[in-house]
């Protein structure tokens, strides 16, 4: 007899252990804002209280890398800097989330030029793409409501091997 | 608040004698240095190159008050002839900085000069006409010529070439 059926009356469940890891962390979110940009005022007012960004459960900024789940890279990234924004992605800890916030950070935006990244996927691997510039608080909670979604599928699992910087 | 005093007249002042007619505006009240900037006349074959802008003010800081303005042009070359004038204005440090580290136009009693916002590394002057417009220097990630992995950088920008 199948371990279900013998359990069952007795007023259990079953469940994956991966299943209730991420309902439980996909409502835990810490981030950690890396604001260099204009969009750093659109992402004050999702986080403040008309936006709320509590609801979610994501209303707690973590300004230490190691104590954050979600890097939001917020605002363009210059050719200066990125070496910074990938060492604060390589010093958190497993698992961890990051989301493009605004269109520098997707695409690099129309800074086609000397000195902007071109997409910051070309230094640290993106979760979630919010385009916009800048994206209305409306889009944020979209895009975070679509990450607490992959969060609940992945269980928060170390999504892959990530090399060492160069 | 009344209007300021003059709108600002416009001066050239050969880049050799640049230091001393700075000089004199500071000894005759220009106590702000508005702007220390430069321009690349490449396209139109100007000798000297570039042309170097201070644009001072007289501010009457008890009052607030703009007591009139005036701008100097220094038409300069790469090679550098004009004279620092951080002891005049010490903003002049951080401008001098950046007309260097952009236009590449040095000044003579500043060899060591550093770039202020271009990393060490960077070879070039950015904002110097002829430097060429795809070129890319960045400190990690994707360099010459080679794709990232990356979803945006493929499709969206597949006219960016490396050094």
């Amino acid at each position: 007899m199948p371990l279900e059926e013998t359990i069952a009356p007795a007023g259990t469940m079953t469940t994956q252990i991966d299943a209730a890891l991420g309902w439980a962390r996909k409502y835990s979110i810490f981030q950690y804002p890396f604001v260099t940009a204009c969009c750093g005022m659109e992402f004050m007012s999702t986080a403040a209280s008309h936006y709320d960004l509590d609801r979610f459960g994501a209303g707690f900024p973590r300004f230490s890398p190691r104590q954050a789940d979600c890097l939001m890279v917020v605002g363009t990234i210059s050719h200066k800097i990125a070496p910074v924004l990938r060492r604060i992605y390589d010093q958190m800890a497993e698992p961890k989330w990051v989301i493009a916030f605004g269109v520098c950070t997707c695409t690099g935006g129309f800074y086609n030029n000397y000195s902007t990244v071109q997409g910051i996927d070309t230094i640290v691997p993106v979760d979630l793409y919010i385009p916009g510039c800048p994206p209305r608080p409306e889009t944020v909670i979209q895009g975070l409501v679509m990450l607490q979604e992959k969060i609940q599928k992945t269980g928060g699992r170390p999504r892959r091997v990530v090399e060492a910087a160069p | 608040m009344s209007a300021p005093a003059t709108q600002g007249e416009r001066r050239e002042i050969p880049a050799a004698d640049a230091r001393a007619g700075l000089e004199a505006l500071k000894a005759e009240g220009f106590n702000v240095l508005v702007d220390l900037t430069c321009v690349d006349y490449l396209a139109q074959k100007r000798a000297p190159r570039f042309d170097v802008v201070y644009r001072l003010m007289k501010l009457d800081a008890a009052e607030g008050r703009d007591l009139g303005r005036v701008e100097i042009h220094c038409a300069a070359d790469a090679q550098p002839v004009l004279r620092s004038v951080r002891d005049l204005w010490p903003v002049a440090d951080w401008l001098e900085r950046e007309v260097w580290d952009m236009f590449g136009v040095g000044f003579i009693d500043r060899p060591d000069i550093k770039r202020l916002l271009m990393y060490e590394t960077f070879v070039g002057h950015p904002l110097r006409k002829d430097y060429p417009i795809a070129k890319r220097q960045p400190l990690i990630g994707p360099k010459s010529g080679e794709k990232a992995d990356s979803p945006s950088f493929n499709i969206l920008k597949p006219t960016v070439v490396g050094e």
